[in-house]
Parts: C-alpha cells; structure tokens; sequence
C-alpha cells in the first residue's frame, strides 16, 4: 500500500456519527466561556497531534539497519507508518529472547488478523558493539528476515538519546546503566494518528497482538477475543 | 506567583530558567541532532560519549531522587521538568459541574435497552450498535429491586469539546462528557437504579494523545462486572453501552437480604473516569472524569433531615483535583506519553480550572475533595495567608465512599490518587475573610517515592481561593463537634476462608508488577468465592508509591493504614524497616477515633510499607481488577484480573 493511500485511510476512519438528538451537540462545542480578563501570552497555533509527538519524541537522526542501510529515525522508520519499538542487544540472555519470540507471534498474529503493514524496529542497547553485521547475525538466528522487521544501532549518544525521548530508560542510573536490566516494555504507535501505547514484552502474544492491533483503527467486525 | 512541577513557589528568575531549560529541550529535539559535533557543539556530550543534562536543558533533573542528572530525557513533563507558562491564580470561579438530567426511555437514541447486548450491526457505522458484550446479570429485570429498563434512564455522549482551564491558555481540546470536564455529577438514590447510555463519538484525531475507545468505570461502586467499567470492555466510537447501575445496599442479594442491603456500607461520594486498557492515564488526562453522589435515607442531601449534612446543592460541593502541564509554546496541554514512571504537572485544578475563586456564605459546607492525579498525592491544608502560625482544623466526616462512624476533627487530609475525603468546614468563623486550600505536600517526581516532606503554612501549593463574602444564611446542618453518629463500621473479624499476599514491584526490566506478573486481560489471576471472607497482604516491595484500588467491594485496613504524612512517628527515611512488619505513622490512626477506622476502595502504599485489608465480594459474580490508581502504573500492567465465581481457589500468592 502507497504510503499517501495509507494515510487516506486513516483520514477516512471516522466513525459515523449517529443520527438523533445528540448529534445536535456538534463536535468542538465549548461550556465554560473563558473569563473576560485579557490574556497574559500569545500563543503559536495548535499543532497536529503526529507534530506534537515529532517534535517532542522523535528526532531525524540517522540510524544504521543490520542490513547495513542508512535510515533517518522520523522519516524513514516512523513517518506514515504503524510501527512496535522494542530495545535489545545481541549478546542479550535475559528479556531479549522472550520478547523476540514473543514478537515473532505477534507478529504472525497481525499479520494474519489485520491487513496492515505493521513494521517492528528492534534497536540495540548497545550501539558501541552491536555492528550491523551482528545484529544480522543476530536476525538470522532467530529466523527472523522480512522486510517489516529491521534491528537498528548507530552512534552511541544518539541512540542513548532515542532511548530516553521513547521512555526506554530507568529513572534509577544505578539500574539504568545495567545493560541486561534493559526496559522490557514494547512501544507500539500508529504515527499519522499519533496514537502511541506500551505494553509487556514478555506478556502473552495473543493478547500483546489484541491490544496493539485494537489501537489500530479499522472497522470493528471482530471484536477482541476476550468480549466474546 | 511562579511554581516548579513539586508545587514550590520559586522566583521568577528560577522560574525563566526552568522555562528556558524546557525551550531549549524543545530546540534539541527540533535540531534533530545529527552529529556527535553538534552534540559536542552545544556541550551536550560527556568525555565518555553519553548525553549529559547540563543547567539550561534540565533545570531540574533526577538529581533530586537518584542523585545523577544524566537521565533526563523524558519528554517535556518528565524529571519535573515541566514549565508551563503562567497563568494568573483567581480569575475564573470555580466551576461546579450541573447535575445530569434523566430522559424518557422513549427519548434515548437507538434501539431500546435490552439484557442482552444489542449485537445488531448499526448501518450507521458498519460495527454493532453496542459495545456491551455480556448480558446484564440476573437478577436485572428479575428482581422487583432492579428492572429492566431501569426507571431513571440517562444517556451521555464522550465528545472532544474545546474547554477553558485558565484565560491566560488558549482553550483545551479535550475527550469530555456531554462537552463538560469534568463531566455532569450524577445524583442517584438508594434503590433507584439507572441506566446510562454511554455514547462514544470521540474522534480519531487525538492531537497528540488519547484513544478514542474507552471504559467508563464508576469508582467504589457496587456493580454488576458487566457495567462495572472492566478495562477490557472498551467500546468504539459510534457505538453505545448500557450502564445498569443498581443503586443498592452491599449485601441486598447475600448477608443482608431481609434489609435489603446493609446500612451501614451505604456509599456517599464517587467518581466516573474512563479506565481502557492501556491509555486510562492518557484518556484521564485527556479528560474523561466526573463526579457521582449517592443520597440515601440519612444522608439525604438535605440539612434539615437525617443525618442533617450541609444541603446540596448550595452547601455541599464536589471539588476534584488535578495537576497539569501545558506546552509553553503553543500553551496546550502536554501528556507525557513515553514517561512510566509517573507524571507531575506545575498547574493546580480544581473542577477542571486552573486555581479558582469559590465564594462562600458564613455557614458550614460539606466539600467533598476526590484526587484524580494522574500520579500526584497531596496533603491539604486550610491556610489563612494573615495568619500562617494558626492551626486551621476542620471535620473529616468520610473516607473514601464512607461516612465515618463520626466526624473527627482534623489538621488536613490526605489523599493518594482516587483517594476521597468529605469534609465539614465552619466558614462563620472566617465571615470576610479570604482562606485558601493549599497543598502542603512536596513530592520530588511521579513516583511518589520517599515523600513525606511537608511545606510550612503558606509555602505549598495554593489551589483554591475561598473568599467568605456572601450573605450570611441560616444554617439547619448538625456542627460536627457534636459528635453525631453516622455508621456503624461492619465487622471483618472471623477467620478469613483465604488469606492471599500480593507484592506491588517493579521488575527487573521495568515493568510495573503485582507478584511478579503482569496484566492480561485474559487471565483471571485467582477467583474470589462469592460472599466469604477474604484476607488481602499488600506488600510495596520497593521504593515507590502505590495507591492500590480494588474494584467492586470495598475494604477494611486492619494493619498498616497510612496516616497524615509528616506527622511525628513518619519514619519515611528509614529503609531499614524493609520486609519488617511496618506502619506509616498510622499505628495510631487505626484506633476508634482514627479517619482509617473506615471502609475504604484505595489504599495508599507508601515506599516500602505494607497493609493488610479484609473484605467480602458479594451479591454479583464475574470479572473485576485490582490495580494502582497511579493510572501510569496501572497502564504499564501494574493490575491484576480477579473473578468472583460461586465457588474460589484458595491461591495465597496469585
């Protein structure tokens, strides 16, 4: 799918409002009028929602793939797409397997289910020795080659400083700097609609695969498992 | 008047360089950052190569907490490093939200109410009419207490509305409730049940934040699992879901038949909020609250019967608080969606509006203070700014949703998240004076780890003018230190069929956990046998805090029930109590004339503390959940799915 097509989609994923007495209410009415007192600021305009999210979370700072590609954190691995952020590193035995088996599901499941692409982008938490080359290594033994799934390292700062801005680091520096204590949380975010969540990356598939396939929108035929 | 994000006054030059130091993280991130040169450039980077927050980037960073400054890149709210710009304190009045008007069944819109959920496709919308999924339970419409349709019938509609918090903000485009945040305030009467029809017509465009599906719980509500609000049962824009709230005694299908329902677990103040899996903190945040007030035969809203309580709604005022930040640039409100560990604005609301004006007669009101966070806990204080050394006391009558057995006189009060408090306060003592409601408590990040600090008079966080300017007006109310009974407090003694322990932690991969697992919605941790009587060990295994919620019944604390924070016995500091049988300066509380000797639905873990709590889940069956009402915590899994089944397991560590 065209990436302009895509996001006609999701323009287009406004639930119909119902007809009747409610609807009298119109979208963007306001109750309290403000106070008649002048403001004290000027103010730049309101921004779109994905805009708010750029600027605050996701600078464009160049990222190396395992397949060796230069890529640009907003505009090639977030921008109009639906994406799972998860951290890792190479050597990892602790989360690290479990959360990529666990996604490997997911994966599966979404795929099958929803008829989206959904891409998953692992990075490292340690840029400083996970080469490309290893983080290939790394995909290939755990069966992992697809075009919708890409692990990413680049210079060390910079990839420290994605962490923090995705909330991937501990507020506690002693445990933050262990690199094995490494956040097991996954980041999913469907970035056109600026709708972001996290869940466990060691919690069970099906239901990971649910709760990030609920947040993305599309036409509600088959309600989540769990109500059934 | 300038504030940092703990609710500490600071100078305006403090406050410029907090400012500046959330501009300039503003401009680090638009620069993008490119080259290890421009890091080097702008004195960003280490000897080592690692980031560093340097004054004017992060004016106030986790150094505060964890004694290192090198971890603050949690976004714009994060690290308390929120600087909203100012907004001038007492300008607007304080709003008080109008009551919800019931409509005829007839005027509802779409198809009438059924039992079953109306699983029809709407042409409408191509998805089915409603987002219900499990039938109202028996004994809905089989029993002359509850029938079907209810006779009181609402119908709400979850709108994004533009809303004002301070004039000196452009508005706020918030998920509301009829275009009102907080929404209208229910009055319901004991054995009157209703039926909301809650619509959902937010739209897709979130500007930033929030999920337009949501769960609409009503918190310390008796109900049935399947209007109970379950994370799990989020509905879509454009479909509708049928509320039945029953409106009856605990214990009217089980201990307490032939009255139906006990007395004396009658309920007075709750709240609705939304509560979907996953994005309850940001749709909160976003708005979805509103006020619920339950009148019965004594406490009837009127001060010339029952229990005579200030009358409503002229003398009894529900107050909700909440802190928030706002962007400084565009001046809208900022959620801090990657942070995980707690969010702290450096704006005060009450009602939805930022530090407003409430003016009052000489005469006793009933006030009753919900805190809806999102993570911050406070102490609250009345403060005569002319006379900082006087001890301002007044009446806690309730507890959460309960009347205490008596009202207790008391310094302040204090509330984790969701917390509530009814109060009585004398205001003839104060006729023309200006008295204000401020929050004492200092709290370092949204953990709300190691608090315990509190301000002196005055130096806290003002958050409500009260001006006594109005008329004076005859007062019919009972004066509290007349001691007036309310409820006697139920018995929890005998031997509990299961006593179960849950450990509230963080794992070592930074989720939040209860005994080590997370939640799922699809996992019933243990199941509670209905109607026996069941032991609760709430252990906090680390340095954190965690206001701990259970859904459906409420609780006794028989051990460990947190008092006023600073008080003399608050041994905050003391780690060496870790895995010690331990009591938050609250041995003391938990006697006769204590605000803990109460029924409760959250209790405030603080760092390393324990509780144990006892309580009967009766009268419905089905799913509910036990969770931290840091509604952070609670998204990133810190909550646990219960059934209740005619029969239980006997799990002890579930």
């Amino acid at each position: 799918m065209s990436e302009v097509s895509r996001r006609k989609l999701f323009a287009g994923f406004v639930a119909v409002p119902f007809l009747g007495a409610l609807a009298a209410h119109g979208e963007e009415t306001g109750t309290r009028t403000s106070s008649t007192v002048a403001p004290a600021h000027t103010f730049a305009p309101p921004l779109p929602g994905r805009e708010v999210m750029r600027r605050r979370y996701f600078p464009n700072v160049e990222l190396v793939t395992h397949t060796g590609k230069k890529v640009k954190f907003y505009d090639d691995v977030l921008k109009d797409k639906i994406v799972i952020l998860n951290m890792m590193y190479a050597d990892c035995e602790g989360v690290c397997p479990t959360i990529t088996a666990n996604l490997k599901h997911v994966q599966k499941i979404l795929h099958e289910q929803i008829n989206h692409e959904i891409f998953i982008y692992s990075m490292t938490v340690k840029p400083e020795q996970d080469t490309p080359a290893k983080l290939k290594e790394y995909a290939k033994m755990h069966g992992i080659n697809d075009k919708y799934w890409t692990f990413l390292t680049g210079k060390p700062e910079e990839v420290d400083m994605l962490r923090h801005l995705t909330g991937f680091a501990d507020p506690n520096p002693e445990i933050d700097k262990d690199k094995a204590r490494h956040s097991g949380m996954i980041r999913y975010g469907n970035e056109p609609m600026a709708l972001w969540g996290t869940c466990q990356g060691s919690g069970e598939p099906e239901w990971m695969a649910q709760e990030i396939g609920f947040a993305i929108p599309r036409k509600f035929k088959k309600h989540p498992a769990i109500n059934e | 008047m300038y504030f940092n994000a703990n609710g500490e006054k600071v100078s305006r030059a403090r406050w410029k360089e907090m400012y500046n130091a959330f501009k300039n993280r503003q401009e680090l991130v638009k620069a993008g950052l490119t080259s290890r040169r421009d890091l080097m450039k702008m004195g960003l980077l280490t000897g080592a190569g690692m980031l560093i927050a340097k004054k004017g980037l992060s004016s106030r960073a986790w150094a505060d907490t964890w004694g290192s400054g090198s971890n603050c890149y949690s976004g714009s709210s994060g690290c308390g490093n929120c600087a909203s710009p100012t907004t001038r304190p007492w300008v607007m009045n304080m709003p008080i939200p109008p009551v919800k008007q019931p409509i005829a069944l007839s005027a509802l819109t779409g198809p009438a109410p059924t039992i079953a959920p109306n699983n029809a496709i709407n042409p409408a919308t191509g998805i089915a009419y409603e987002g219900r999924t499990r039938a109202h339970q028996s004994p809905i419409g089989s029993n002359g207490n509850l029938p079907f349709p209810a006779a009181t019938v609402y119908q709400v509609s979850q709108q994004v509305a533009n809303v004002s918090m301070s004039p000196d903000l452009p508005m706020q485009r918030l998920w509301t409730f009829d275009g009102m945040s907080p929404g209208s305030t229910y009055v319901s009467h004991y054995g009157t049940p209703i039926l909301i029809r809650n619509y959902n017509n937010l739209p897709s465009d979130n500007g930033g934040f929030g999920i337009n599906s949501v769960s609409t719980h009503l918190h310390n509500a008796h109900s049935p699992s399947e209007s109970d609000g379950f994370p799990c049962d989020y509905f879509a824009s454009g479909q509708y879901y049928d509320q039945y709230y029953p409106n009856q005694l605990a214990g009217f299908l089980s201990d307490h038949v032939s009255t139906n329902g006990d007395i004396n677990e009658a309920l007075s103040t709750l709240w609705y909020h939304d509560h979907r899996e996953g994005f309850t903190a940001q749709n909160v945040y976003k708005g979805l609250v509103g006020h619920y007030i339950l009148f019965n035969n004594y406490d009837t809203g009127d001060e010339t019967t029952g229990f005579r309580l200030p009358s409503f709604p002229t003398y009894d005022i529900p107050m909700m608080f909440a802190d928030r930040c706002f962007d400084a640039t565009t001046g809208d409100l900022v959620f801090d969606t990657f942070n995980t560990d707690g969010i702290l604005g450096d704006k005060f609301l009450v009602n939805g509006v930022i530090q407003p004006v409430l003016h009052v007669s000489p005469r006793r009101y009933r006030f009753r203070w919900i805190n809806t966070g999102p993570s911050r806990f406070v102490q609250l204080y009345l403060t005569d700014l002319n006379s900082l050394t006087t001890s301002q006391p007044f009446w806690q009558i309730s507890n959460d949703g309960n009347l205490l057995p008596k009202p207790i006189q008391v310094p302040a009060v204090a509330l984790g998240v969701a917390e509530r408090a009814d109060v009585v306060i004398d205001f003839s003592k104060y006729a023309g004076k200006t008295i204000y409601l401020e929050n004492r408590l200092l709290q370092p990040n949204g953990q709300g780890g190691t608090t315990g600090s509190v301000s002196s008079p005055g130096q806290g966080f003002l958050m409500l003018k009260i001006v006594v300017d109005q008329p004076a007006a005859q007062d019919n109310s009972v004066d509290p230190a007349t001691l007036p009974s309310y409820y006697v407090l139920p018995s929890v003694s005998g031997t509990p069929r299961v006593s179960r322990t849950f450990n509230f932690d963080q794992g070592r991969n930074g989720q939040w956990t209860i005994n080590g697992s997370l939640f799922s919605c699809t996992t019933a941790r243990f199941t509670v046998q209905q109607n026996s009587l069941e032991q609760w060990y709430l252990d906090n295994g680390w340095n954190w805090s965690h206001p701990i919620h259970v859904h459906m019944e409420e609780h006794q604390v028989t051990q460990g029930a947190p008092g006023l924070y600073g008080s003399s016995n608050d041994d905050s500091w003391d780690y060496s109590r870790y895995s010690s049988q331990y009591c938050w300066s609250g041995c003391t509380s938990n006697s006769p004339t204590g605000v803990n000797l109460a029924r409760k639905d959250t209790v405030r873990l603080v760092p390393k503390a324990n509780a144990t709590i006892r309580m009967r889940f009766r009268d419905w069956l089905g799913r509910y959940v036990m969770h931290c009402h840091n509604v952070i915590h609670e998204d990133h899994a810190m909550m646990l799915r219960f059934d209740v089944g005619t029969t239980g397991d006997t799990k002890t560590n579930p």
